[in-house]
Formats: structure tokens, C-alpha cells, sequence
């Protein structure tokens, strides 16, 4: 479970994150969703200790992310943003290695390459491992960063845009493949995410965000109603049922 | 779902037996080294025990020996730290500031506390090269575009600024003299009782190898280290005292030996990748390989003279230096 209570980032007189307070169920999908600029990113950040507070709290796991020690933490809660840009030649199976590093500071043992193994294989890395990062196409890129989240075995799994960059195919296998981190695994994923139709589909639970404030959460049937997009977006959105799932139709 | 359509490429495909092999060519190089030389010193001399060839050898030739092997190996290694931590396969000691930092600093010990003896002189050129490396590392973090070749040229113009600097005092000071000896690295200088220091970098490369991985995970990023639990500030401030550290006891003792921490790793990586487990040991070999033999060459190439071997590394390296700029920046970024 990650509780927020009255979490706040301002960056001199411009408050990002305006006192959230919310409950992340353990277990489950829960996007993150809401305009540009709404503090969806910061947020994540925050949760992840990778921007301290400017007030409230937050625990994971019962741990306060603003006191609990690095390694704790690296071992209960993984974050993967963006901008991950190598400049050093690594092969897949160094980078997935890297997973492990909280666990065994860099000294590698049996245990830890059965984990790297494992995470290479749940990804259908195992053929790749031995290539070099800056060598893949960007969705296997994106893979290899996720089987490094997975090596690093946390329960709580924190992603913003994953789907940054994905053509519509690697898009949907990433969702699917959160889906089984969830359903087969028992972990608990947390991501930011534009695109309001995959969050409809898979998610346990969405979150919407508007200048820097929480201002709804609930599951994908509370949440992808024509009103409360509206309240979201500013934008007229149609939602139509589609083989069970809420989609928005938002391009005309 | 995924499928990989690529054949697996092996890669790191170098194994130990490669390592020992290239540990063989540079004991080799080493033995040579023990024997090139103004005065002749041959094997079966020192077998027929003559007193001032044994004198020679041990005074001269194996200090200058093991002088050569410890630089090659700590300078290397500080340049891949250092690329590890500016994210940038071009900079290393003496393209960012440190080298002239520390050249910078011995002036100014020599200057203010000339009764100091060279211990104090090092702490004073180690504690310049880590303000220097550190105005780098803070100047890089204010570049909005971080161009592979943008980087290294702010590290050389900034290095020019703190030389142009030193140059002028030591002008100034008529001390120009002097000042070439720290800019110019020469190991004919070097003998017993004046080399011993340069075993402190040994050390400290030996400590840049235990905490590589920690830089690499550093070069990616003050996000992705703090997600894998390690402190981000920390570590960089150790990679900076370890680099700043050995190009300044490497400076005052036998001076500057420029583009070797550059063209060292790059080749290493070019070769097995950028794994620092298996790098470190084989930029330690290329690295002592590399100025043994450069110091070699600097001997016999206008035997009875000999060329300073930061010539001669400055000519191979900065030819080596270009080759591989272009081939790098044309290859992928």
C-alpha cells in the first residue's frame, strides 16, 4: 500500500503537486492520469524519494520514503523514468544485473543470476541478453530497462510513460505484460500514462490529476464517465462500450 | 508477445586466457624496458654480478620500470572513471582541468611554501585538480546541450583558462622552466627514492576498481542510482577525490602523460564493451602496455637522448584521439 498524505512540491511561488493525499492499494494496475503540466510526473517522483517533499508524507510499505534508508528502499520500490540514455556500452545481462545491485551491492552470487535469468526470460530476453543495449530497437530498449526493474524484485513497481515513444503494438505487449506483473506475480504497479483508453483497459484503479491537485480516483467505470473527463481535460469526451472496455473517443 | 527476430550476437567474447595473454605481452615489454637504456645493462651482466651494472638496475632501470606500469595503469583507470561520471567517452584528466588544476596547484606551493617537501606539494596539486575536476563537473551540469562533442571541448577550453593562468605566473615567477617539467610527463627522472609515491596510486586504483560499478551506475543518472539504492552525491565526490587524487600525484612526480586516459578505455570498450568488471582489468593491462611501450620507444628513438614519453603518447594519442572521434560520433549519436 502507498499512502500520500498531503504531499507538496513547489518550486518557488508555483506549487507543482498541491497537497495530495491518496491510498495506492497493494496489488493492482493504478494509473496515473491527467493534462500536461498537471504534476503527474512529480508526483511519481516524490513517491519514489527521487524529489523530497516540500510537505506531507509518504509511506510505502508502511516506510516513509523521506527517512527510510536508499537500499531499503531500492529493494521494496522500483522506479523507471524516461530519460534512459546509456552512454556506456552495456550488454542486456549487465544492465538486468544492475537490478540486483541493492540486494547484493554489486558482488553478484548464484541467487542473484538465477533472478537475472529469470527476469531476462519473462521478458523473452534471454536471446538478446548478450547484445548491447545502445544496439536494440526501442521497444526491446524499453524491455531491457523493465527485466532490470523486475531483477531488482520490489513489490511496488513505479513507471512514468512507459508507453513513451511505443508504436501501438509494443504499447499494448507493455500493457500486458504490466497486467501479468500484477495478476501472475502479485506486484503493485504504479504508473503516469497519457493515453486514457490503455488506462481504461488495464487498470485496477486511475487516478486523475489537474493543476497539481488530486481530484479523482476510482476504477475505470468511475472514471472514464463523459463528466468526469470533462472535469479533467476540458474537453467534450465520448465514452462508448467496447467489448467491456470504457473507450473515449476524444479525436473529432 | 515479444519476439526477438535478431539471432543472438555474442558479445564479450574475450575470455580470461585473452587477459593473461595480454599480462604476458606487457611483462614482456617490461622486461625490455629493464634492459633499454643510455648505459648498457644486459642479463648475463647482472648474472656475472657486476657491482655497477647491479647498481644501475636497481636505482635506475626497475624504478623507472615500475614508475611506467604504475602510471599507465592508474591514469587509465582515472580516465574511465572519469567518463563514467561526465556521462562522455572524451574527457579524461587533462581535458576537463585536472591535469592543469594540479600543475596550477604545484605552482603555487612552489611559489608560497617553497620549504615544503613534496608530500605537501602533492596535497596541494590533489587539492587544486579536485576544485578544477569539480568547476567542470558543475559547469557540464549547467549545459542545457550535452553533445558528445560540446563536453569535451568545454573541458578544454576550460583547461586552457587555468593553464593560460599558471603559464603566466610561472612567466612571471621565471619559473617556465620548472613548469615544463610537470607539463611534459618524463620518466628519465626517475629514480630510487623519487618514484615511491606513485605506489599511493596504485592504491587508489585498486579502490577505483572495487567501487567501478558504482560509477557506472552513477554515469547513468542521478535517477536511476538513487532507484538502485545508492547515494548519487556521494559517490560522485568519491570518483572525483580518486581521479583528482592519482592525476595529481602522477603530475608531480613524473608530470603530465596527456590522452591516455582517453584513448585506453575507449579502445577497451570498442573491444569487450563497457562491463566494469571485465574492463577495469584489461584497461589496467592496455594502459601499462600502452606507456611502456611509448617510454620504450622515447629511448631508443635518438639513442643517446631520449624523447619525453608525453611526446610521444601526446603524437600516438592524439592521432589515436581523432581516429576515434570520428569513427564514434559517426557511428551511432
Amino acid at each position: 500500500m502507498i499512502t500520500l498524505d498531503n504531499a507538496t512540491k513547489r518550486y518557488g511561488p508555483i506549487t507543482v503537486v498541491d497537497g495530495v493525499s491518496a491510498t495506492i492499494p497493494r496489488g493492482g494496475v493504478t494509473s496515473i492520469i491527467g493534462p500536461n503540466g498537471a504534476g503527474k510526473s512529480t508526483l511519481l517522483s516524490m513517491m519514489s524519494r527521487l524529489l523530497p517533499l516540500d510537505a506531507g508524507t509518504v509511506h510505502v510499505d508502511g516506510l516513509d520514503v523521506s527517512t527510510t534508508s536508499g537500499q531499503t528502499l531500492a529493494r521494496t520500490l522500483s522506479i523507471l523514468r524516461q530519460e534512459n540514455q546509456l552512454t556506456v556500452r552495456l550488454s542486456v545481462r549487465d544492465l538486468v544485473g544492475f537490478g540486483r545491485f541493492p540486494h547484493n551491492g554489486g558482488r553478484p552470487t548464484v541467487v542473484d543470476r538465477e533472478h537475472i535469468e529469470r527476469a531476462l526470460e519473462y521478458l523473452d530476453m534471454t536471446e538478446l541478453a548478450d547484445r548491447f543495449v545502445d544496439e536494440l530497437s526501442g521497444g526491446q530498449r524499453q524491455r531491457a530497462f523493465i527485466a532490470m526493474v523486475l531483477a531488482q524484485d520490489t513489490d511496488f513497481i513505479l513507471l512514468d510513460e512507459p508507453l513513451n515513444n511505443l508504436d501501438m503494438k509494443h504499447s499494448v505487449d507493455m500493457m500486458r505484460l504490466l497486467r501479468r506483473l500484477v495478476d501472475d506475480l502479485g506486484k503493485t504497479v504504479v504508473l503516469v500514462i497519457h493515453d486514457i483508453n490503455f488506462a481504461s483497459c488495464y487498470s485496477d484503479t486511475i487516478i486523475a490529476m489537474r493543476d497539481g491537485a488530486l481530484i479523482h480516483q476510482g476504477t475505470a467505470e468511475e472514471i472514464m464517465t463523459p463528466e468526469v473527463l470533462r472535469d479533467v481535460y476540458d474537453v467534450d469526451i465520448q465514452v462508448e462500450l467496447i467489448r467491456g472496455n470504457r473507450i473515449g473517443v476524444y479525436f473529432a | 508477445m515479444f519476439r526477438s527476430k535478431q539471432p543472438a550476437q555474442q558479445h564479450g567474447s574475450v575470455r580470461p586466457p585473452a587477459l593473461w595473454l595480454a599480462a604476458g605481452a606487457v611483462l614482456l615489454l617490461a622486461l625490455i624496458s629493464l634492459f633499454v637504456g643510455v648505459s648498457d645493462v644486459s642479463p648475463a651482466d647482472l648474472l656475472a654480478g657486476d657491482a655497477e651494472v647491479w647498481q644501475t638496475f636497481l636505482v635506475s632501470r626497475i624504478p623507472r620500470t615500475l614508475a611506467v606500469i604504475l602510471a599507465g595503469v592508474a591514469l587509465s583507470i582515472a580516465g574511465f572513471i572519469l567518463q563514467l561520471m561526465a556521462r562522455n567517452r572524451f574527457v579524461e584528466p587533462s581535458t576537463v582541468g585536472t591535469v592543469e588544476s594540479a600543475t596550477a596547484g604545484i605552482l603555487v606551493a612552489t611559489l608560497l611554501l617553497p620549504a615544503v617537501p613534496i608530500v605537501g606539494k602533492m596535497v596541494v596539486a590533489a587539492l587544486f585538480a579536485m576544485a578544477g575536476t569539480a568547476l567542470f563537473l558543475v559547469v557540464l551540469r549547467r549545459i542545457p546541450l550535452r553533445n558528445t562533442l560540446i563536453v569535451p571541448l568545454v573541458g578544454i577550453m576550460l583547461g586552457g583558462v587555468i593553464s593560460a593562468v599558471t603559464t603566466f605566473f610561472a612567466y612571471r615567477f621565471d619559473l617556465l622552466q620548472t613548469l615544463n617539467t610537470w607539463m611534459i610527463g618524463d620518466f628519465s627522472g626517475v629514480i630510487r627514492g623519487r618514484y615511491e609515491l606513485l605506489w599511493i596510486v596504485a592504491a587508489l586504483a585498486v579502490v577505483g576498481y572495487i567501487c567501478a560499478d558504482r560509477f557506472t551506475v552513477a554515469g547513468m543518472g542521478e535517477e536511476f542510482t538513487t532507484n538502485l539504492g545508492l547515494n548519487y552525491r556521494r559517490t560522485m565526490n568519491l570518483g572525483l577525490v580518486l581521479v583528482s587524487l592519482i592525476s595529481a600525484v602522477v603530475v608531480v612526480v613524473v608530470g603530465s602523460i596527456p590522452f591516455l586516459g582517453l584513448i585506453v578505455p575507449n579502445l577497451v570498450s570498442l573491444l569487450i564493451g563497457d562491463n566494469v568488471r571485465r574492463a577495469v582489468p584489461w584497461i589496467a593491462v592496455f594502459g601499462a602496455g600502452f606507456v611502456l611501450l611509448c617510454d620504450i620507444l622515447g629511448r631508443v628513438i635518438r639513442l643517446p637522448y631520449e624523447v619525453p614519453v608525453g611526446v610521444i603518447v601526446s603524437v600516438v594519442g592524439s592521432a589515436l584521439f581523432i581516429t576515434l572521434l570520428v569513427r564514434r560520433t559517426a557511428g551511432a549519436r
